[in-house]
């Protein structure tokens, strides 16, 4: 299978020179090509592996300079594949959007070289074989990534900061994934991977390097208190750049987790497994509740990735968690749970940043408090959207529904448990989940129903048009994987437990999902027809009554009397979430400004009235605003080291020349 | 053999969708005319729900420009999750089909559903009282399912499975379960989320006339004819099944057991006494009671969720109680 390594290999480099080369007007076509055909070679790498082609080989030839830096192995195993299909297919749909979507910028030679570097860093992560190529991989998807990030810098200020908060949280991901990684190579006396797995630390250096590692990869995932590049990187970034950081490079975070956890320090102390759980309900339930109350949909849109990461954390801690229990079985549908909701958010996430995109495209706006009446106008959009919306919130017959359900079930089927630390943590833990996909039912159907419905809040909205073929390709492709997910996931749940956790789910006659160890299973296909028989009569009776009294339409709604105004008299995204502003008030940090102006004849007539309205990220201002002035007043102390008089220089050099020396002959 | 009891599951399954559909209009009758002799008014007929609902189903539905498709699909799907639901609870008999199991996550799946289409008429209608009413639906749903999760799994537990059939015919067994600590609990919260599930009192008023205060009655505002006759009918056949399922957690008798005629017509009769003898019981309670002011009703909802956990928490860690 090695011509696939090499095919996705010349695709990066061949689509960096051509995107070089191709004028601007065909730039877009002719980038955007290559780079399906990248992303192809890596969707097909990843299937054979998973139908049990076996990789070996080493990316530097020997001889040449990047030998120096090892063998760089590609090696595949079966979670890797799984994770190179999953990251290679949202890169697939998102270059296909991308062809149509993008211009300035966007289309720059610097955005698409960019591009390239960023998809085949994602592909050495899930494939390389030892430390040093996966750091490659690492640092390459960082650099892209954040290349990516700036593109539109000249046009808003805003995307300037976005990118220094992403460029410094994602070099300190690297940083500690790279720490982590020389402290088991250390020990093991090798980079590759599964030397690392064979030499099996323990006691402190098994803990550092957990910890070092846990904290990178949770950092890549955008974990709360980790979180604070997504909201900002998310949102500035170009939309079908945000779908591939969302959808694939998150998961890169997530596959590191598990990557820890299943191979390389496999037998770690239960509170491993207790701190990842807790870290994953946290960042779902504070990722969701964000998400609830922002009013940018690409904001919103990247808290949500935190929540669904969050969902996934939990479900590797929960896996811990059994298997220290000894309940073998129910770690692996929790694995299976893992798996299930990666693949389903790499598809909903995937689908819904390319609506936004398409949104944005279209209307200029992503602030959903501007937006509304899209429905009509553009159908292709608003239908994808439904289902993406329908996805996130974890609603049948969608992908989101199949994982929510799997994940559900490992959490309730322990039984009464002996452990008195797994029955406090269990319901604790089904609350949260609980909770979080009522929220995020919240969300969608704020963000749909604001977005897509009622009447248009400002002239964009008006607009609004659908976009090229191309986008809408993409969007019609992501939404059909979505729903396919959905209705069928039995295959997918066969090969997800085939590289994940064996026997633990399998494929039933009509394609639903089964789980043995449990004795349960799921048939979202019986459920669509059930939906079906259920709806037939409803619609037979409508029709038949429309025979006599057919629909009329009118000019107005009724709306008491309040329709008649303005379609500012509707609700907006921001009042849809004001009672939940309310009830969570102490962990939203809401800030609210009300100016009333009076004219200057009289106290009792207003001149005009100013609201702000305003809600924070608590995490944010308490830990990252209090760290950053701290660095801050440290740099002003640390100035007075600094007079400018040379002798005092010398009299440092002469200081730390000591200090070495001694270091030196004491050791 | 098999497909002779597929077939059985598929009569009783139609019994109880026709059962639903029956009995709905019946019950709001019963619970109207409760409520207007214990306040010393003469009420109207116990007939008189259906005959609205017959006028409003034959009238022509109004539609306003700029509204969408949601306007329109949006009460069949809400008519068309609440049908699902009749036929998927154990009401009139348990049983399980291996197909599509009355599941605790997909039955609440498919009552989100309907929420969902709910809020998303009341946002399609472009009017400030249906964004209102979607959005006060929406955060009241979203604070209730921690609650409804926990407390129909502790119910699960001595079950042993997140089917609800098997929960009813486990608690049919075992009486001893029934009236256990662990299980008064759960029924508390249950209980809890049904009125607020189904906009009661003290969550939502169902009689009210002022806008400002609505929920249900927001979102359906701009809905007219059939639209609003199947909005009605989806939304009151919601209680029918929860209070069915209700009756039959807490008294798990009667409910047939095979697809046996006599014992399916003694369920049927069984499920009526149980829903008609529990809506008059809160119709006469929500006589005593004002509606709680809308940001106090988290408060609500939290007490209930504090009720489920205590019930999960006590069977996980105080052994012996839940069995």
């Amino acid at each position: 299978m090695s011509p696939l390594v090499w095919a996705a290999v010349t695709a990066a480099a061949g689509g960096s020179v051509v995107s070089w080369l191709a004028p601007a007007p065909r730039r877009s076509l002719a980038a955007g090509i290559v780079a399906v055909l990248q992303a192809t070679a890596g969707v097909a790498l990843g299937v054979a592996v998973l139908g049990g082609a076996r990789v070996d080989m080493a990316l530097a030839p020997r001889g040449t300079a990047l030998a120096a830096l090892g063998r760089l192995t590609v090696q595949p195993t079966a979670l890797g594949a799984l994770f190179l299909v999953v990251m290679s297919a949202v890169a697939l749909v998102a270059a296909v959007f991308a062809i149509g979507y993008v211009r300035g910028p966007s289309d720059s030679r610097t955005a698409w070289t960019s591009w390239f570097v960023f998809v085949a860093g994602l592909q050495l992560v899930a494939v390389a074989g030892d430390a040093v190529s996966f750091l490659l991989g690492w640092e390459l998807m960082a650099l892209g990534s954040t290349a990516l990030v700036f593109t539109e810098h000249a046009a808003r200020t805003a995307v300037r900061s976005a990118g220094l908060w992403y460029a410094a949280m994602t070099h300190l991901s690297f940083l500690l994934v790279l720490s982590g990684m020389a402290v088991l190579a250390g020990h093991a006396g090798s980079v590759d991977l599964d030397a690392i797995a064979a030499a099996r630390p323990g006691g402190h250096t098994a803990t550092l390097a957990w910890l070092l590692l846990a904290t990178g990869f949770l950092t890549k995932a955008g974990a709360v208190p980790l979180h604070v590049w997504l909201p900002r990187a998310h949102p500035e970034a170009p939309s079908h750049v945000s779908a591939v950081m969302s959808g694939a490079m998150v998961k890169a975070g997530v596959y590191g987790l598990l990557l820890v956890s299943l191979r390389l320090l496999p037998a770690g102390p239960r509170w491993w497994a207790v701190a990842l759980l807790v870290v994953g309900l946290v960042s779902a339930a504070y990722g969701i509740l964000q998400a609830s109350v922002t009013s940018d949909l690409k904001r919103l849109l990247a808290y949500s990735t935190t929540e669904n990461v969050g969902l996934m954390i939990t479900t590797i801690g929960l896996a811990d968690l059994y298997r220290a229990a000894d309940r073998d079985d129910l770690a692996q549908v929790a694995l299976v749970a893992t798996g299930l909701l990666v693949v389903s958010h790499a598809a909903f996430k995937t689908l819904l940043f390319l609506v936004a995109g398409s949104v944005l495209h279209a209307t200029g706006e992503r602030d959903l408090d501007r937006l509304g009446g899209l429905g009509p106008r553009m159908p292709v959009t608003s239908v994808t959207f439904a289902v993406g919306a329908l996805a996130a919130a974890a609603l049948p017959v969608t992908s989101g529904f199949v994982a929510e359900w799997v994940l559900l079930q490992a959490l309730v089927r322990g039984g009464a448990p002996s452990d008195p630390v797994l029955a406090a943590l269990l319901p604790a833990a089904m609350g949260v989940v609980a909770l979080t996909a009522g929220l995020a039912l919240l969300t969608f159907a704020k963000a749909f129903g604001i977005g897509c419905l009622a009447r248009p809040r400002s002239d964009g909205a008006t607009a609004a048009h659908e976009g090229s073929r191309w986008m809408g390709g993409a969007l019609v492709a992501a939404a059909a994987v979505v729903v396919g997910l959905g209705i069928a996931p039995g295959p997918l749940s066969r090969s997800l437990a085939s590289a994940l956790a064996p026997g633990a789910a399998s494929a039933s006659p009509l394609g639903g999902v089964s789980l043995p160890g449990l004795g349960i299973g799921l048939d979202p296909l019986g459920l669509t027809l059930l939906a079906l028989g259920c709806a037939a009569p409803v619609l037979g009776a409508a029709a038949w009554w429309a025979r006599r009294a057919p629909r009329r339409r009118v000019e107005l709604g009724w709306g008491c009397g309040g329709a008649r105004v303005s379609p500012r008299m509707q609700y907006t995204a921001t009042s849809y979430a004001e009672p939940l502003v309310r009830v969570f008030g102490q962990a939203l940090d809401p800030r609210r400004e009300l100016e009333v102006e009076h004219y200057d004849e009289s106290r009792h007539l207003i001149h005009g009235i100013r609201y702000r309205h305003e809600v924070g990220d608590p995490v944010e201002s308490g830990l990252y605003a209090r760290g950053l002035r701290g660095v801050a007043a440290l740099g002003e102390r640390a100035r007075s080291l600094q007079n400018g008089s040379i002798q005092r220089y010398l009299g440092y050099s002469f200081g730390a020349l000591l200090v070495v020396l001694l270091v030196v002959s004491a050791w | 053999m098999v497909t002779r009891d597929a077939l059985a599951s598929t009569l009783v399954t139609l019994v109880q969708m026709a059962a639903v559909v029956a009995l709905t209009p019946l019950l709001i009758g019963m619970m109207r005319a409760t409520r207007a002799r214990l306040e010393g008014r003469a009420g109207g007929r116990l007939t008189q729900p259906s005959r609205d609902l017959l006028k409003l189903l034959r009238r022509e539905p109004l539609q306003a420009d700029g509204t969408s498709l949601v306007s329109r699909a949006g009460p069949v799907a809400l008519m068309a999750t609440s049908l699902m639901l009749a036929a998927l609870l154990p009401l009139v008999a348990t049983r399980t089909s291996a197909r599509v199991p009355d599941d605790l996550f997909v039955v609440v799946s498919v009552l989100l559903l309907g929420s969902v289409s709910l809020a998303l008429v009341g946002l399609d209608s472009g009017s400030a009282f249906g964004g209102m009413g979607s959005s006060r639906h929406m955060t009241i749903a979203a604070l209730l399912e921690p609650t409804v999760l926990l407390a129909v799994y502790a119910l699960s537990i001595p079950a042993g499975s997140s089917v609800l059939s098997d929960i009813v015919a486990t608690r049919a067994e075992s009486p001893g379960t029934v009236i256990s600590p662990v299980s008064l609990l759960a029924l508390a919260a249950l209980v809890m989320v049904i009125l607020a599930e189904t906009g009661r009192l003290p969550v939502d008023n169902p009689s009210t006339h002022l806008e400002l205060t609505m929920v249900h009655e927001a979102m359906v505002l701009e809905s007219s004819g059939r639209d609003l006759g199947w909005l009605e009918l989806g939304s009151w056949m919601r209680l029918t099944v929860l209070l069915g399922l209700l009756g039959n957690v807490t008294t798990p008798w009667g409910i047939a057991g095979s697809a046996a005629p006599l014992t399916v017509a003694l369920g049927l009769i069984a499920l009526v006494a149980k829903v008609l003898g529990l809506g008059v019981a809160i119709a006469a309670v929500e006589v005593f009671l004002a509606k709680v002011r809308l940001f106090r009703v988290p408060e609500l909802l939290a007490a209930s969720f504090v009720l489920a956990f205590l019930a999960v928490s006590a069977s996980y860690l105080v052994t012996g109680v839940a069995t």
